[in-house]
């Protein structure tokens, strides 16, 4: 990023820089210290039986998932943006839908689809008397390509996103110095896509390494599963959150060294960025594109949201009623607000570190979008427990003021949910935000305050409008991302707040997942809605 | 606003009268009709609060005697026994209580009882096996079950339990040599759940397997053709390994009355069948009969170990098993 | 000496929008072209055509022969060895200074690879920033990476779209020319685009003039200045006066001030009424003269000064006067034409 020259109002965006981190870094406060209490009896057991095992799956799976993601995202991204092909406009945005089904129903669907007892394998028993050739879906490279199927949309907006604002005039560059369209794309198109495309690679493997309900439905023994079985086997939370730390620093350590790599480099566009056009594909090569596109849409969406669709007609009479809206309600709005708090959020990070970027500033904000890194359940209660004890303390203050029986202040409000939601999600926010600042240049910024603006008026007039891609991103992928969320609602939900994710935990957790559906697919139908509307946006 | 809505929104919790919170990690479905009769019956709200047991755990505990709480229900006794050990539960002072539920189903300090028995024993399938080629949990580890045996995984609680009891009654080194076995004979990885477990013994994948039987009853109802079996396991020995979904009252609970009457209730002849047959679970109230498609799987012999040892020897367990080998 | 380029009849058009229209011109080997117009008359379209980011409609371009384009065909931008240098320069952020300038150069060996960068920041006098990113330099250092960087494929043709657009006045004058040198020094053969009359006639061998998607006049700098073939190209180029005048002969036209015979033939027919073009540089200062002017307003450029004075018809012209002879304004002067090129057209 340019440095911009010192400002006198310098210090307050390292203040507010401060102050934002401090707020998502709370949870992180209680769970890391942890780390100074081991329990040596339950450590050597982990070391001895678990650990060696589950760290190494846990790399098979960040190494299958991060590769898969890059492969299907990036490749997608392309092809949509930059050749026209039959179906193309319907693609572009179909391919973000997996996006709004939650990894742990996409798990459990795919695995009734594809597993021994599943209509594929039972089909083939019928017809040829044997399925025992068909590799199993529980297993590593099955576990890789569902948690790839689930994640890859990260990958794909972004990357999207990144060569749609590249506009042609690199590529032509590039022409221009003898590389061809394809060769254009590896040296060219893909280097300077790198924030985006990392970015979205960070958020798919943050989340693989923090998932345990898609793994658990697999029962692939990852990280998570120690962090599990400490706390809930071993009834250890400390030593769950001894294991979340680790996989904090080692995300943490990941960002840092990908920021390292990208250097002193900057990523912004040198002049207009011209839009696209797109290079028609005909016959064979058209073929192929629909296919490949097809063929992610129909794995990644299509069947599993299929199988739900069929659930949920078997389960509508016991699920369909007027608490089914309710639980919506609660969903839509939670995440509409949520969305717009993280962005807002997001975007006073992002500004705040491209005003004040020293070091320390950039691992403030790096730190600051850790919550993503950490298993849900884990992360809920290092929200809970600041809160619980400012209430304990606020209750002790004012008992002489208050009702009595007066058990929360703080607990259980929206207020404390929707900051509960900005800990977790502000990496998902903050990840498409801070990438399309990096391509406002500073002459456009230098040119705006030029013009006598400033602060305020300089963020909506010149920022906002060329962040709006990114922003809409943004949205969308949280409004998404709120809608699946369970630990934390869960925990920190007001009293009556239930939401669909909230209603599927209730029935998954008795084992009903055929009744779950039917508030499954009304997850996913809202997660159209800003899907929709970004589409739209773009056109 | 949203800090005024949210000090609002807590003010007003007191003004209501005669209202009780449970945190409970008991499918919400299965106990709101329980509640509904309830504030019918007494004119007493039932505000649920649904998690998993560990996070409800630790909210108790950060709540601390701020708790809204009054009651923590569960669906297995080893979180109960660790609640307990946690010091967030309160003993309850009821003969109700003591009368309607057999000893080995509730804490022995008084601090949490059974509501419904849950259940755990051998599935079969009828087309492969016959009932007399099954005797025992133990017996499934015999060479002879090799590659015909389907497990759920051992991260499930239900398992840890019945391991826990095995090490209470047959020591370590037997149990660790039955888990061994059961490994061995595995046909195919462990499943994440028991009613994929059960769909692999009837899809002919394996030829038994352990599961609770409510998840038996669900699917024998939805497909009632399936050619799947229920034997009761160790009846020539001490029985059919039990857990219970059960409840204590919190510790700094303020209408200690009001939830001990709760308690009661849920105990007695009238809410037993509602408790149980909702999920196809079993009384724990011996007087009160089970669901007729529950009855129809014939009566068996419960093994009368205290079921909180499920909790002080689940670690243990789960030690065991991750040595053993099973996943 | 054969053409390099050959741009024949060609036509492109955006949708129903024509930008192009049947244009031609060819350019020499080793010779600087320039295509100069207002913004929007398809000068920029032209370069795109050539460079093949754009398709023809109708006509065909040839370079050294072969055909790089028709209506039918196209060979792909990137095999047609032309190099551009973009308005914007479109240097990639991400890459140094030297990646920059290396970037086209993959094929070549490591060594190669790396002598030949250094030859070109040498050339452009940038060795002491090969390790800076883009942003770390100034616009007119930027625009040198990017001219290095067009350069070190050694295209057979460089296009230069508006490259001097982005930059101060001074540094323009002073960069044009030595872009120029370094152009001849390489021997590459060029055609650039531009808005900018100076720029066009301190940089190119020849100069063409665009309106309206059509090409008015293709010549040298000197030939569009003297000899323009339009009204158009007449105001477009350098500053002058129309003013009435009569043919009066073959070679001979009548003005207000006298009669002047040119050394070729006008092609009018006696006492048709024309327009004459006068250029500041015809019309001359001179105390002796009986023929005044009243000043009516003056710029003082340094060298000289630019007038424009009312002939005693009310009719303005503009003289450009040594900077010796400073008159006030409201003075009465005397001047005298020296029209060696006699450019008129027809009224309208």
């Amino acid at each position: 990023m340019p440095k911009l020259p010192a400002l006198s109002g310098l210090t307050r965006w390292r203040v507010l820089l401060l102050l934002l981190s401090l707020l998502t870094l709370l949870p992180l406060a209680v769970i890391i210290p942890a780390v100074f209490s081991p329990d040596p009896a339950i450590w050597s057991h982990l070391v001895d039986y678990l650990l060696p095992q589950l760290f190494l799956n846990s790399a098979y799976l960040m190494l299958g998932v991060g590769c898969g993601v890059l492969l299907i995202g990036v490749s997608l991204a392309w092809l949509v943006a930059v050749y026209d092909f039959p179906g193309r406009r319907f693609f572009n945005w179909a391919l973000m839908l997996p996006l709004a089904m939650p990894a742990y129903v996409m798990g459990f669907s795919q695995l009734g689809l594809f597993d021994y007892t599943g209509p594929l394998q039972s089909w083939l028993r019928a017809s040829w008397g044997d399925s025992s050739w068909v590799p199993s879906i529980r297993s590593t490279p099955g576990v890789i390509l569902v948690l790839t199927l689930a994640f890859y949309p990260y990958v794909y907006l972004l990357a999207r996103n990144a060569f749609a604002t590249q506009g042609r005039r690199a590529l032509e560059v590039g022409q221009s110095l003898g590389l061809s369209r394809v060769q254009g794309f590896w040296r060219v198109a893909l280097p300077m896509a790198r924030p985006w495309i990392m970015g979205g690679l960070m958020l798919a493997l943050m989340e693989t390494l923090a998932d345990f309900g898609t793994v658990s439905i697999f029962n692939y023994d990852a990280f998570t599963s120690a962090i599990y079985k400490a706390w809930f086997s071993f009834f250890s939370l400390d030593t769950a959150k001894q294991l979340a730390s680790m996989l904090v620093l080692i995300v943490f350590v990941l960002v840092v060294l990908e920021q390292r790599a990208r250097g002193r480099r900057a990523y912004t566009q040198s002049g207009r960025a011209a839009p696209l056009h797109r290079l028609p594909l005909q016959g064979g090569a058209a073929a192929l594109a629909v296919l490949f596109a097809s063929l992610v849409l129909l794995l990644a969406f299509v069947l599993p949201f299929g199988q739900i669709v069929w659930w949920s007609y078997q389960s509508l009479e016991a699920e369909l009623n007027g608490d089914l809206l309710s639980y919506s309600l609660h969903s839509v709005v939670l995440s509409a607000l949520a969305a717009l708090l993280v962005c807002a959020v997001a975007l006073l990070l992002s500004y705040a570190q491209r005003r004040a970027p020293s070091r320390v500033n950039q691992m403030l904000a790096r730190l600051a979008t850790m919550g993503y890194a950490v298993p849900g359940t884990v992360l809920a209660v290092g929200i809970f427990v600041p809160v619980a004890w400012l209430d304990n303390v606020l209750l002790g203050l004012f008992s002489s003021v208050l009702p009595q029986g007066t058990t929360a202040i703080l607990k259980g409000s929206l207020l404390v949910l929707l900051l509960a939601y900005l800990a977790r999600f502000l990496a998902v926010g903050h990840t498409s935000v801070d990438a399309a600042m990096h391509r406002i240049t500073r002459s456009q910024e230098e040119a705006a305050r030029n013009l006598g603006w400033f602060g305020w008026r300089l963020v909506t007039r010149l920022h906002l409008p060329l962040l709006r891609g990114g922003l809409m991103t943004a949205l969308l992928m949280v409004f998404v991302d709120v809608m699946k969320e369970m630990p934390i609602t869960l925990m920190t939900r007001p009293f009556g707040w239930d939401t669909l994710a909230v209603r599927i935990f209730t029935l998954t957790t008795e084992g009903e997942w055929e009744r779950a559906a039917l508030p499954a697919v009304a997850i996913v139908l809202a997660g159209l809605l800003p899907v929709i509307l970004l589409s739209k946006e773009e056109n | 606003m949203l800090m005024m809505g949210a000090v609002l929104a807590s003010l007003s919790t007191w003004s209501l009268a005669e209202e009780l919170v449970v945190y409970g990690a008991r499918g919400e479905q299965l106990v709101k009709p329980l509640f509904d009769a309830y504030q019918k019956e007494t004119g007493v709200n039932i505000r649920y609060v649904m998690d998993k047991e560990g996070p409800l755990m630790e909210r108790l505990k950060a709540e601390g005697s701020n708790s809204p709480a009054d009651i923590l229900l569960t669906v297995d006794a080893g979180n109960l026994w660790q609640a307990s050990q946690m010091g967030l539960l309160k003993p309850y002072a009821s003969k109700t209580i003591d009368a309607n539920v057999p000893a080995h189903l509730r804490d022995p300090k008084k601090e949490w009882t059974g509501l419904s028995i849950r259940a755990r024993t051998i599935f079969y399938n009828t087309q492969k096996v016959k009932p007399g080629q099954l005797s025992s949990y133990e017996d499934l580890a015999d060479p002879k079950w090799k590659g015909k045996l389907c497990l759920r995984t051992s991260k499930k609680v239900y398992n840890q339990s019945l391991v826990a009891m095995m090490l209470a009654e047959n020591g370590k080194v037997a149990t660790e040599k039955t888990i061994k076995g059961w490994v061995n004979n595995l046909a195919t990885d462990v499943f994440p759940d028991d009613t994929k477990m059960l769909e692999a013994i009837a899809a002919g994948q394996c030829d038994v397997g352990i599961a609770n039987t409510y998840y038996y009853g669900r699917l024998m109802e939805k497909s009632p053709n399936l050619p799947l079996g229920i034997f009761w396991a160790n009846q020539k020995a001490r029985g059919t390994h039990v857990n219970i979904s059960g409840a204590g009252l919190t510790r700094y609970t303020k209408k200690e009355q009001a939830a001990t009457r709760l308690l009661e209730w849920l105990s007695s002849d009238k809410a037993q069948n509602m408790f149980a047959d909702v999920n196809m679970e079993f009384p724990v109230n011996p007087k009160v009969k089970p669901d007729a498609k529950v009855a129809a799987w014939g009566p068996f012999k419960q093994n009368v170990i205290n079921v909180s040892n499920a909790g002080s020897r689940q670690t243990e367990a789960v030690m065991l098993m991750d040595r053993a080998g099973y996943r | 000496m054969s053409a390099l380029l050959e741009f024949s009849a060609v036509s492109h058009a955006y949708g129903a929008r024509r930008v192009i229209d049947s244009m031609s011109f060819s350019l020499q080997d080793g010779e600087i072209g320039c295509l100069l117009g207002g913004s929007g008359c398809g000068k920029t379209t032209v370069l795109r055509c050539i460079a093949g980011f754009e398709t023809l409609g109708e006509g065909e371009i040839r370079l050294s022969g072969r055909v790089l384009a028709d209506a039918a065909m196209a060979v792909p931008a990137h095999q047609r060895e032309i190099g551009m240098v973009f308005q914007d320069y479109a240097l990639f952020p991400h890459l140094t200074v030297e990646d920059n300038i290396g970037f086209g150069l993959s094929a070549l060996a490591r060594s190669e690879r790396k002598s030949r960068v250094a030859a070109m920041l040498a050339l452009v006098g940038l060795v002491s920033y090969a390790k800076n990113y883009p942003h770390e330099l100034s616009g007119g250092q930027q625009q040198r990476v990017a001219l290095a960087r067009a350069l070190a494929t050694r295209p057979r043709l460089l296009l230069l779209d508006e490259p001097f657009s982005n930059l101060d006045v001074d540094l323009r004058e002073r960069l044009s020319r030595e872009v120029r040198d370094i152009l001849k020094h390489e021997g590459v053969s060029a055609i650039l685009v531009t808005h900018d009359q100076h720029e066009a006639f301190a940089v190119a061998d020849k100069v063409g003039v665009m309106q309206g998607g059509a090409l008015l006049q293709w010549a040298t700098p000197y030939q569009l200045y003297h000899e323009p073939v339009s009204r158009y190209v007449a105001n477009f180029i350098g500053q002058g006066v129309l003013v009435p005048g009569k043919v009066s002969g073959p070679r001979c036209l009548t003005l207000e001030v006298g009669e002047f015979c040119g050394l070729l033939p006008l092609g009018f027919a006696g006492g048709d009424t024309v327009d004459v073009l006068l250029r500041p540089d015809d019309v001359v200062h001179d105390d002796a003269s009986e023929q005044t002017a009243v000043v009516v307003d003056k710029v003082f450029r340094g060298a000289d000064f630019h007038y424009t004075l009312a002939l005693p018809s009310g009719q303005h012209v503009l003289a450009q006067v040594g900077s010796h002879h400073n008159h006030a304004i409201g003075e009465s002067i005397g001047i005298r034409l020296e029209l060696d090129h006699l450019i008129a057209f027809k009224r309208e």
